[in-house]
């Protein structure tokens, strides 16, 4: 308690000092701080770097749509089939991050408050949808919820097929997200004073009571931030997904194996037609984020 | 305090039933949805027998999907290294204008689909790309090549290294820096002597994710290769050709390769978390 009253004395004795400076430096252009070498060097080569690599490049594809005409566009990017594969994207990245939501929360919360056996190697595991290259995703859940699976086999029998059918975009879109949900979570989870608890349980509150009205309003922008995430992340999804999917145009065709399919006909005008629709969604959604992020912060500031 | 209940339990005050139930469950959907994908691949490689999985390690197209694996890898991460090196150090050290705007481009390529990173490469330098004819009249091939592969891998890692390195450079003082400084050091010897042996875990984590994630990527590279066995494909990529083929042993064998890599980089990860006590981050 002590200690944390120090080190926020000190982030606002810093945050003056800052202020302090700032206000000295006035609003010059492109001024340095301080004394060390290396300033010109190290923007220079990094904004060079990222205009030539990401910006440059980028701009390819917005400098591509504008030269098609309008009604092309709106033809290419409204037409029957596109636009299944935006409610299937659509819903299944939502039905995904939402599965995740649930299930991470929970994950998030184990890990982060108790000790069980194998802890520390669940804790490093779900980082594996990150870790495991999205096409070796995708064979192994092909695989897996196949109708002589090791799942499969005993959900055939009840009617439920996974394989080639949307369910089997859901489960893989699942797969790639949870470690979003988690990894957004769990530091909230953690950081939660214990006093705060302590003080709702001293005042009689039961465990379900603290939970709902003390720690989950304190998770829940952390939790959107990580739904958000992940469903931002299945959106563009392609590895995991065009396996287990089975590409059926209108049922089962996600709107990035489009974007690939028109590729290989030579389309190229269509192809990014698609990928600017699906450009603006997921700018749309990083803003989100950032704005999340924000929020969270503030929170954790005003705390 | 003493009461056993209290071990599993590291805060809170929630019955014990309560959280073993929270546990099973945890550990249930950790087993289905990850463990069980991670186990098949390998039992699956292995379904055909120790000879058809080396041989299908050890088969020509493999080894060079390897090898154009690890290339591609090795420039892209030494390039974003470098490129993650100058943008925190200019970010860390000094204050400019745009400087948030810096950051938010950075992460830039990680909100855009594997796919249309790919796009864009073949809008650059495809027959009717910008560069394509160009190309073309100097015989030079970027796309369905080598080339394009590499480029392509380069954008989608693009972040990794700076992401890990901006938030843990801002949060350090400078005065050891400054302190070089005064007393003479040049500005190599200041970086190496000084700045590096602080930054060495940061550093490392970001080349892991980096690495992990080039080596691993699908989507990108596989609108800008070609597919051209024995050339273009990366492991990834072959992989996929293989399923296609209806060859799964082959497919999962070449596939447990890259499991393993996952399961090296979630370790070597989890080791420098606790070593630097640096926070998980996500993707």
């Amino acid at each position: 308690m002590e200690a944390s009253l120090i080190i926020r004395a000190k982030e606002e004795d810093d945050s003056e000092h800052s202020e302090a400076l700032r206000a000295t430096r006035g609003s010059t252009y492109l001024r340095k701080r301080g004394i060390l070498p290396g300033f010109g060097l190290s923007l220079g080569f990094a904004v060079t770097y990222l205009s030539l690599i990401v910006l440059i490049p980028l701009s390819a594809i917005f400098l591509k749509t504008a030269t098609m005409h309008w009604r092309d566009y709106v033809t290419t990017i409204s037409s029957q089939r596109v636009m299944a594969s935006y409610r299937l994207t659509f819903g299944a990245s939502f039905l995904g991050a939402a599965i995740d939501s649930v299930f991470g929360l929970i994950v998030a919360w184990v890990l982060a408050r108790y000790r069980f056996p194998g802890k520390r190697i669940a804790d490093a595991l779900v980082d594996l949808p990150f870790a495991l290259p999205t096409a070796v995703a995708g064979i192994s859940l092909t695989a897996l919820y196949a109708p002589n699976g090791w799942i499969g086999r005993y959900l055939h029998p009840l009617g439920i097929d996974i394989v080639f059918t949307r369910l089997g975009v859901v489960v893989a879109l699942t797969f790639i997200g949870l470690p979003f949900v988690v990894r957004s979570v769990q530091p909230v989870i953690e950081d939660i004073a214990t006093d705060v608890e302590e003080a709702s349980a001293s005042l009689g509150a039961s465990s379900w009571q603290t939970f709902r009205r003390v720690i989950f309003p304190a998770v829940f922008p952390a939790l959107l931030t990580g739904f958000t995430l992940a469903f931002a992340r299945a959106l563009g999804e392609y590895g995991s997904v065009i396996f287990i999917s089975g590409n059926m145009p209108m049922r089962t065709e996600i709107t990035s194996l489009l974007v690939v399919s028109k590729l290989e006909q030579y389309d190229y005008a269509g192809a990014t037609a698609i990928a600017s629709v699906m450009l603006i969604a997921s700018f749309a959604l990083l803003m989100a984020i950032n704005g999340l992020q924000a929020r969270t912060r503030k929170f954790k500031e005003a705390r | 305090m003493n009461s056993p209940a209290r071990q599993v339990l590291v805060r809170g005050n929630e019955p014990t039933f309560v959280r073993w139930i929270l546990i099973s469950i945890a550990l249930l959907f950790l087993s289905v949805f990850l463990v069980l994908p991670l186990a098949s691949v390998f039992v699956e490689a292995f379904a055909r027998g120790w000879r058809t999985y080396v041989d299908s390690i050890r088969d020509p197209d493999a080894l060079s999907a390897i090898r154009l694996t690890l290339l591609a890898s090795g420039i892209a991460v030494t390039l974003n290294l470098l490129f993650g090196l100058m943008a925190a150090w200019a970010i860390s050290r000094f204050s400019f204008r745009g400087k948030n705007l810096l950051i938010s481009l950075i992460d830039l390529p990680l909100a855009i689909s594997p796919v249309v990173s790919g796009l864009i490469f073949v809008l650059l330098f495809g027959l009717h790309g910008w560069f394509g004819n160009w190309l073309d009249d100097h015989n030079v091939r970027i796309l369905f090549a080598v080339p394009g592969v590499v480029l392509a891998t380069i954008f989608v890692t693009f972040p990794f290294v700076a992401r890990e390195l901006i938030p843990f450079m801002q949060a350090q003082e400078t005065e050891e820096e400054e302190g070089a400084l005064v007393l003479g050091a040049s500005p190599w010897r200041i970086f190496f002597s000084v700045t590096l042996p602080n930054i060495r875990w940061s550093l490392l984590y970001g080349v892991i994710l980096c690495s992990a994630r080039a080596m691993g990527e699908f989507g990108a590279v596989s609108v800008v290769s070609g597919h051209i066995r024995g050339e273009t494909n990366t492991l990834p990529l072959h992989v996929e050709i293989l399923y296609n083929e209806y060859n799964f042993a082959a497919a999962f064998s070449v596939a447990s390769l890259l499991s393993l890599l996952a399961l090296v980089t979630l370790v070597a990860k989890k080791l420098i978390e606790e070593k630097a006590g640096i926070r998980g981050g996500q993707a």
